[in-house]
């Protein structure tokens, strides 16, 4: 899959499992920070992120302090999966 | 008994009405209580994007809270006493329904938070920046003496200057919400009779 | 409901009368205080539940099996009490035991109890089962909240106020502030008040989730704290005015002399920064009991051990008592974190402390947090304890702090 691709697939997976109801693909920009003053999610948002990388993706977050770093925002999110994933 | 507290406003939320002191402020025949509540927010333009990642129980109390809320002149010293019957079951279900399947084993966080009764007070004081007084009780059906009992302590002994009290309870889609806000200006006075006669209303 | 009168008397402090506590590291008060005294820890690998998290989580289980529970209370077998209903009502008995209270006739008399999980013990054991097997439908009804309560009541034959609290982990702590609320107002003259949680794979999966819980024995306050142990138990204490305690020459184990409780209006299960509802709830409890931060001796912490909680709660204390921080400790190193259990489990450890004057270790504890430097108790010590201030501290924002003094 192309890291383009990727990304779309992030943003339509973010927007449903986060339940961000009044958010489109459109809306969430690639470099836009996920947390803190961007997207506003929080911390049991990033549990969530750390349960959907390891449903679709089969990568195990045993710390969740890795995931400040991993879900920066999705071109970092995205990049982190292609490298595990040798995609 | 008069006890010098009034209510001053209340919210019943039952079978597809929201009545706001006795009149219909919206009304939807909604089959389930999602598409419901999901209507009452827009209809009622509440504007909080977090309402999405709450659970049934929280939403229920979060809208009833809400349009009484906003209604009034409110200080962070406003207590919240809540109660119902169903604690958290409805949330609860999803829980252990997501733990059940060995091969798709995949628990929320999202989803175990709303495993407590209380945490729909926790949402509601977070939007209204509410530092006061909270307890969650679990009866076997509507308790209007109890209730009584707590607002009638917090409002005399001067620990809040207003109660929101009620009842709200919610198990798959029967849902049935009475929340009421206690204070020294109203119309009624906050008696047990007055309490039960409003629970019953519209 | 028979119409007692109840006593209002001027003079209307709260007094402790008796306890009972069943919990990982004893089955009575004595041997719980035996275990503090001598550094016992009940954490260990999970032993009564089959669970796919077994080799990642150390738990505080309570010795005893469900079969010796019912023994002892004199239960058969074909009752459908819940392990939560079984360990709430071992420590009620003891509790009414140690008060000397055999009647409910001469006193109104109330049971305030809380729990998180309810029969859920039960009922996801049977829950599979329900179709097609009688002997697990009989928990189907045991299933609610309010159950443990009411079988306990029925037990020992109260039936003039009772009532289940439910706010997560500061669940018993409510209620032992409700029941000396009842008591100062006179609207009831003695209340047995306290809550019970068992352990059960709903809750152990669901702090997994929440990636909250440690694979070591917890260390409160530690720097390189990892994450919480789960526990189990339950605790009672009975109140009773005071005019009541000294006309029944009743032994008085201590006074509840302040409570309070608030919302940290933050996150559904996170501690703000500044631990606000902490600090509301200690600042407030300390104006009831009219007493000064200086004055208190002795805190047993919430502490959980998860790198929030900790900080949330080490911030609030030192905004009450600024540098003066008081002896500290946390005694989740001993018992695990007992959730709707914590905060009468803890309030039975601060009664001790004041009957012992001696303040309890905060077990596993090495190096002081950085943003705080605070540095718990680590070795017994005997000092004078007048007054003790315990915090429980649960999700959704609820966070009660109750303060004894001695008699």
């Amino acid at each position: 899959m192309s890291i383009t691709k990727l990304r779309l697939e992030l943003k339509e997976k973010i927007i449903e499992q986060l339940n961000l109801v009044e958010f489109s693909v459109a809306d969430i920009d690639d470099n836009t920070a996920l947390f803190g003053d961007g997207l506003g999610l929080d911390s049991i948002d990033a549990l969530e992120l750390i349960v959907m990388l390891d449903k679709d993706y089969g990568i195990q977050l045993k710390d969740p302090k890795e995931g400040k770093e991993i879900f920066k925002s999705i071109t970092v999110l995205a990049d982190y999966i292609a490298r595990q994933k040798n995609i | 008994m008069n006890s010098g507290f009034k209510i001053k406003s209340f919210i019943n939320i039952r079978n597809g009405i929201i009545s706001f002191n006795n009149t219909i402020l919206f009304e939807d025949d909604a089959n389930n209580f999602k598409d419901f509540i999901k209507k009452a927010y827009k209809s009622l333009d509440i504007d909080y994007p977090k309402f999405f990642k709450m659970d049934n129980l929280s939403k229920l109390a979060f809208v009833a809270a809400d349009v009484l809320l906003n209604n009034i002149n409110i200080d962070e010293n406003t207590a919240v006493i809540l109660s119902n019957r169903s604690s958290s079951l409805d949330t609860d279900r999803k829980h252990q329904t997501s733990i059940s399947d060995a091969k798709n084993y995949y628990p929320s966080p999202s989803v175990f938070v709303y495993t407590l009764p209380n945490i729909c007070i926790g949402e509601i004081c977070i939007k209204h920046q509410l530092f006061s007084e909270n307890s969650f009780f679990i009866f076997d059906t509507f308790n209007p003496e109890h209730l009584w009992i707590q607002s009638q302590y917090l409002l005399k002994s001067g620990k809040a200057n207003r109660v929101l009290c009620g009842w709200i309870d919610i198990d798959d889609s029967k849902y049935d919400a009475f929340v009421y806000v206690v204070e020294s200006q109203g119309e009624l006075h906050h008696t047990i009779n007055n309490l039960k006669k409003l629970y019953l209303c519209p | 409901m028979q119409d007692k009168k109840t006593y209002k008397t001027t003079s209307n402090r709260v007094a402790v009368t008796g306890m009972g506590i069943i919990s990982a590291i004893g089955n009575s008060v004595e041997d719980n205080k035996a275990a503090l005294f001598s550094y016992k820890s009940g954490i260990k690998p999970i032993s009564k539940i089959l669970t796919i998290h077994a080799s990642q989580i150390q738990v505080g289980e309570v010795s005893s099996s469900n079969n010796t529970l019912l023994t002892q209370l004199q239960l058969t077998p074909d009752t459908n009490f819940t392990r939560t209903a079984l360990l709430g009502l071992t420590a009620v008995k003891e509790a009414l035991n140690n008060a000397k209270i055999i009647e409910f006739d001469t006193y109104k008399t109330g049971l305030i109890s809380s729990t998180t999980v309810g029969g859920m013990d039960k009922t996801e054991q049977h829950l599979k089962q329900y179709k097609t097997s009688l002997e697990s439908q009989k928990y189907i009804s045991s299933h609610h909240a309010g159950d443990s309560t009411q079988k306990i009541a029925n037990y020992i034959g109260i039936n003039d106020f009772t009532t289940t609290i439910s706010t997560a982990c500061s669940s018993a702590a409510n209620a032992i502030m409700l029941g000396a609320r009842l008591i100062k107002s006179g609207k009831l003259d003695r209340v047995i008040v306290g809550g019970t949680d068992a352990l059960s794979k709903f809750t152990i999966n669901g702090f997994k989730t929440l990636m909250i819980l440690s694979d070591q024995l917890c260390q409160p306050f530690d720097d390189n704290r990892k994450g919480l142990n789960l526990g189990e138990g339950a605790a009672y204490l009975v109140l009773e005015s005071e005019f009541i305690a000294k006309k029944e020459k009743q032994s008085i184990l201590a006074y509840v002399s302040g409570y309070a409780n608030a919302n940290d209006a933050f996150h559904q299960t996170a501690s703000s920064e500044n631990g606000q509802g902490a600090y509301l709830a200690m600042q407030k409890a300390l104006k009831i009991a009219k007493i000064k931060p200086e004055q208190i001796d002795y805190i047993n912490a919430h502490g959980t051990a998860t790198p929030n909680n900790d900080l949330s709660e080490s911030v609030a204390i030192k905004r009450v008592f600024g540098d003066q921080v008081p002896n500290l400790s946390s005694t989740k190193a001993n018992t695990g974190h007992t959730l709707a259990a914590s905060g009468a489990i803890e309030a039975v450890f601060s009664v001790l402390a004041l009957q012992e004057q001696t303040v309890f270790p905060n077990l596993n504890f090495k190096s002081k947090m950085k943003e705080t430097m605070l540095t718990p108790i680590t070795k017994i010590k005997k000092t004078e304890i007048k007054h003790v201030l315990s915090n429980s501290f649960g999700f959704g924002g609820n966070c009660s702090t109750i303060i004894f003094s001695k008699k």
